[in-house]
């Protein structure tokens, strides 16, 4: 007991096993490529797990809960859209037309809370409707046209700048600055606690007087928010406003959350964890890119990476019981 | 024993269900200070009358007196705030969280500043001193409060589920059937802790089916029978055999010497 806080915490935790799948993953690829290794492809590998990244801190909230969001890639590019639009074609001021697209992506994700919430339908169900309200409402906004020409101001994250050669994106800095906001909310403060105090038994937290339907409302919306975020750096890293976006991040978001060591059944895993596995998602798609292998691969080990952190979680609360 | 205050008591509380009456005009007094059994048949409004009396439910009729004083509980947050605390059979407790986390589940403590008042920041260093000087106060060894719930016993969460309950009460301590779902050694820890939440001045309700362990802890027994109050006695001077005949109704309370009623 007398280890030091940050070592006992690696060794015991959660984070142990998606480490080592790190570790592992990035040893494999430097011997498969001499490019892996080197600094502007992890800036790049980064730069390519932002979205996900960050739409996966508001699963990771979800999940904690025993949760599942699935409308999380309809709801970021339907915020995207009304973003450009509004910046674009309706000549709002960037700034504005960012809060706007990150309101529309609250306010699903507190649609989605009502539902599960209010009208007690599981969240499988309700934001499997959403996905489809969300994407139809966007086709219908936008005709299903791209925006292009956007003002400087909305593509800010995009933008690099320099570090010992290496080429870092404001986007980067984004990411890093939401995951310590996260970890710190989630293991600092009481609401955060209650999200795990909900996953972990709604009854026994119930019955200690937390309100588990507010911590719920809570939760959706504020990954609605996230989803909103997420939104704005989709926009930053392609410079467009695209309405097809967003087909593949549900799962993907998942996949890092999982991937993390977060349990599916809810009250156990760490917002680091998440951070992990959505490196862990980026460098297996880097490393099979750089190694030239198809893309049909990369989402073939993708799915069985996912596959197999489930069934691992599985075993450890089978063990535990 | 008999002569101390009541401190908590009901009079004539009625609840029905449809057709089912659960309480039929059923009366109930808690001294200060004591260990009160509730006893009864399934079906004798024994967990109805226990609900009541945590704000769990509202009954239809009936006055409900806490320190003499007239309350309306209308939810168990009720009950708490007036310095009530349960205990439940199905221990409440979250097993992914630490021992301190649990203690305070819902009642954090929160930096002084704005830092707690306004962002709800934690305070977790003096959350774990409270933690283990509430546990050493109650000669509650259980290890170390940063161990999460899941690595203790089943006694041992009842533990934790018993001390957060002796930490906050200031009046009374329900407790429905905290050893049911233990074994012999954990059920006597546990029957340890409800003596000395005792022994702190607080007055205990303890709903329980197993009678060595009503027999060895309480005070007093009170009795429910078809949704009323059959009798109270006393435990020294009754025997198990005949406590469990007016619990079904065998035998009338009246044919018992009455100084074994309390």
């Amino acid at each position: 007991m007398k280890m030091k806080p940050l070592v006992r915490t690696i060794a015991t935790s959660q984070l142990f096993g998606p480490l080592v799948a790190l570790v592992a993953a990035c040893v494999f690829f430097s011997t498969q490529s001499d490019r892996f290794l080197m600094g502007q492809n992890f800036s790049l590998i980064l730069q390519q797990v932002l979205v996900v990244g960050i739409l996966a801190i508001g699963q990771t909230l979800i999940v904690l809960t025993a949760g599942i969001d699935l409308s999380v890639g309809m709801i970021m590019s339907l915020s995207s859209m009304v973003m450009t639009k509004f910046a674009v074609e309706l000549g709002v001021d960037p700034l504005l037309a960012i809060v706007c697209g990150v309101a529309v992506a609250g306010a699903f994700g507190a649609l989605n809370g009502v539902l599960i919430t209010r009208v007690k339908i599981p969240a499988f169900i309700v934001t499997l409707g959403t996905l489809n309200i969300a994407f139809a409402v966007n086709q219908i906004y936008t005709r299903s046209e791209t925006v292009s020409n956007l003002p400087p101001a909305i593509t800010f994250l995009g933008e690099t700048f320099k570090v010992a050669g290496t080429t870092i994106t404001y986007g980067t800095i984004f990411l890093l600055l939401l995951y310590f906001l996260a970890w710190f909310f989630l293991s600092q403060t009481a609401p955060g606690r209650h999200i795990y105090a909900v996953g972990n038994d709604p009854e026994a937290a119930r019955l200690t007087g937390i309100s588990t339907e507010r911590v719920l409302m809570g939760v959706y919306t504020l990954a609605g928010v996230l989803y909103g975020l997420a939104g704005l750096v989709l926009v930053a890293r392609t410079g467009v406003g695209d309405p097809q976006a967003g087909q593949t991040e549900n799962l993907d978001s998942i996949t890092a959350v999982v991937l993390g060591g977060t349990s599916l059944f809810g009250g156990r895993g760490l917002i680091v964890g998440t951070l992990i596995g959505a490196v862990i998602v980026g460098v297996f798609r880097n490393g099979l890119i750089l190694m030239g292998v198809s893309s049909v691969y990369q989402v073939l080990i993708t799915g069985i990476l996912v596959i197999l952190a489930v069934a691992a979680d599985q075993l450890t609360r089978r063990m535990k019981k | 024993m008999s002569d101390a205050p009541v401190v908590f008591e009901a009079k004539n509380l009625v609840k029905r269900y449809g057709h089912v009456v659960a309480l039929d005009g059923v009366d109930f007094q808690l001294r200060s200070g004591e260990i009160l059994a509730v006893i009864g048949d399934n079906g004798a409004g024994k967990s109805s009358l226990i609900k009541a009396l945590s704000g769990a439910l509202i009954p239809d009729s009936g006055e409900i007196f806490l320190d003499g004083k007239r309350v309306h509980f209308k939810s168990p947050i009720d009950a708490r705030r007036e310095g009530i605390e349960t205990v439940y059979q199905t221990l409440a407790v979250a097993p992914f969280m630490t021992i301190a986390e649990n203690l305070f589940l819902g009642r954090e403590i929160v930096r002084p500043n704005l830092l707690g008042s306004v962002f709800k920041i934690l305070d977790r260093k003096k959350m774990l001193a409270e933690a283990a000087r509430s546990m050493e106060e109650m000669k509650f060894s259980i290890g170390h409060m940063q161990q999460a719930v899941e690595t203790l016993s089943g006694g041992q969460r009842q533990g934790v589920a018993v001390a957060r309950a002796a930490t906050f009460a200031r009046h009374v301590v329900i407790m429905d059937e905290p050893t049911a779902a233990l074994g012999v050694k954990e059920g006597n820890m546990v029957l340890d802790l409800i003596h000395r939440i005792r022994d702190r001045g607080l007055s205990v309700i303890l709903i329980s089916h197993n009678m060595p362990h009503v027999f060895e802890v309480a005070d007093r027994i009170h009795i429910q029978r078809l949704g009323k109050r059959a009798a109270v006695v006393n435990p020294k001077k009754v025997n198990m055999a005949d406590a469990v005949s007016i619990m079904t109704g065998a035998l009338k309370p009246e044919a018992i010497p009455a100084d074994s009623l309390a």
